[in-house]
């Protein structure tokens, strides 16, 4: 298994391959859905203007995704009274929905990877090779597993998308992912996805 | 009427935290079928992992503790009014005991009500009055990247060739699962509704996952189709987390319903490995799990 501490180098992303085990550490910023369509209307696309501390917010992820990676998770956090946060489960949420985003999102942060689950399609795919990055897949559903991985909650963005929305700053080490979508094109995800396909067309052309 | 909170905060948080020993077993057997060193083998060696961490530590198996979907069948005498407001307050306090992650959102305001308390219909509750002098309470814990990946079908469906019968329900449910890939967190259990309208199609379709696995349809002719979908299933190699791998459905379980003789609906509800299905029985001042 191959060993990465954030911020990682081109070169480091370079020579990983679809198939890779990594075990990840260092800082990294979860984010799904709310945040990826926050950053891309508000700092990318600009079609909705900054309000509050956006903008401070936006400096604050510049230095920390720079190098580093964006975790597509909404994890159940305890102490949110004290705000002496810890995660208590924390696995992947599915990738896909932020497609559209995704490539952007990359690019503009020179995010190196994001982990997830269930891979994501073309265009990431070609955010990959221009980045360079990749896609890390995480198991779906070890949320206990993975959120003991977390050693450090360092804080929190955006608590008004709600606690699985919000992106949390996390320090872990030794978080395990498979590359499944790699930086020269390949992606596991197409190739089984044409494999099942070829099977299930053989399967509908049996008798009942 | 007695006050049932704390007991049915007990079942939430053993649905939450401990898969039941059906679903183990089933996972356990699977991870012999794939090669060692695969990243199938790897997947599952997380998994079972993770269900142990989970249950020694009431931590959630998933952080996506889903739609708390709850069926309550009651005695005659019970008042439904209170047993919702014990289970809404039961739903309170196991979120603040991270049993639970906050998972209402208002979806025209976007805002999350942090207490996994929504409108009427979240949590989900179906009552069911009994003849029998037990209250039993199940509950389902559904995440939201397996019901992403539900389909329904409105028979005939020509691209795939598939008719009004079970030949075409056999198509169409094999489509379901190639397009699910392993959004759905393979290895799945898929519940098919064949028939019924929209609405009630999907809800049987869930409805029979909370039976026990391996149960077989007492329909002969449904009870080998169920065999057949899971072993056709498994031939297309998408395995867990679709890395590739001999498990992609761990198995099938199939409802048949009346249907209009304009419609023929097919649903299929996926339901992830973290399959969470638990029920408290309460019978005299005794209460079970299991």
């Amino acid at each position: 298994m191959k060993q990465l501490t954030t911020p990682i180098s081109d070169e480091a992303i370079r020579d990983l391959k679809v198939g890779d085990s990594v075990a990840l550490s260092g800082i990294m910023v979860t984010g799904r859905d709310a945040a990826h369509k926050w950053m891309i209307e508000t700092f990318i696309k600009k079609t909705r203007a900054p309000q509050d501390d956006d903008l401070q917010i936006h400096e604050e992820l510049k230095k920390l995704l720079n190098g580093s990676v964006i975790y597509h998770c909404g994890p159940v956090v305890a102490g949110l009274d004290t705000k002496e946060y810890k995660f208590i489960a924390a696995g992947p949420t599915t990738s896909i929905r932020e497609e559209p985003y995704q490539a952007d999102v990359m690019k503009h942060f020179n995010v190196k990877g994001v982990i997830g689950k269930g891979g994501m399609g073309p265009k990431t795919l070609k955010g990959c090779q221009e980045t360079p990055a990749v896609y890390f897949h995480a198991i779906g559903g070890a949320a206990s597993f993975l959120a003991q991985t977390v050693q450090k909650v360092h804080g929190v963005f955006k608590m008004d998308f709600g606690v699985p929305e919000a992106m949390w700053v996390i320090e872990v080490k030794d978080f395990p992912v498979v590359v499944t979508m790699d930086s020269h094109g390949g992606s596991q995800h197409a190739v089984i996805d044409e494999a099942s396909k070829k099977v299930l067309d053989g399967l509908l052309e049996k008798p009942y | 009427m007695r006050d049932l909170t704390n007991e049915i905060l007990e079942l939430i948080r053993r649905t939450s935290s401990s898969l039941p020993p059906d679903v183990e077993k089933r996972l356990r057997e699977s991870i012999e079928k794939e090669e060692p060193g695969s990243a199938a083998r790897g997947a599952f060696e997380t998994i079972l992992k993770n269900i142990e961490l989970s249950r020694a530590n009431s931590t959630p198996i998933c952080q996506d503790t889903g739609t708390p979907i709850f069926y309550v069948h009651y005695p005659v005498g019970w008042s439904t009014i209170q047993l919702k407001k014990q289970i809404r307050a039961a739903m309170v306090e196991a979120t603040k005991k991270s049993y639970m992650r906050p998972n209402a959102v208002d979806a025209v305001y976007d805002k999350n009500t942090g207490n996994n308390l929504g409108g009427d219909d979240f949590p989900y509750i179906h009552f069911e009055e009994t003849e029998d002098d037990e209250l039993v309470i199940e509950l389902m814990l559904k995440g939201g990247g397996c019901e992403n990946v539900g389909r329904q079908y409105s028979l005939p469906d020509n691209t795939l060739g598939a008719g009004r019968d079970l030949a075409g329900v056999r198509k169409v449910v094999l489509d379901a699962v190639q397009k699910a890939q392993g959004k759905g967190c393979a290895p799945g259990v898929l519940g098919v509704s064949i028939g019924g309208d929209r609405g009630t199609s999907y809800v049987k379709s869930k409805e029979v996952l909370f039976s026990e696995m391996g149960t077989r349809n007492n329909d002969p002719k449904l009870a080998e189709l169920e065999e057949r979908l899971t072993s056709e299933a498994n031939e297309m190699g998408i395995g867990p987390m679709g890395f590739g791998g001999k498990t992609t459905v761990l198995d099938t379980k199939i409802n048949g319903l009346s249907r209009l003789p304009a419609s023929y609906f097919v649903s299929v509800s996926y339901m992830c490995w973290a399959y969470r299905r638990r029920k408290m029985t309460v019978k005299g001042e005794e209460v079970t799990y299991d």
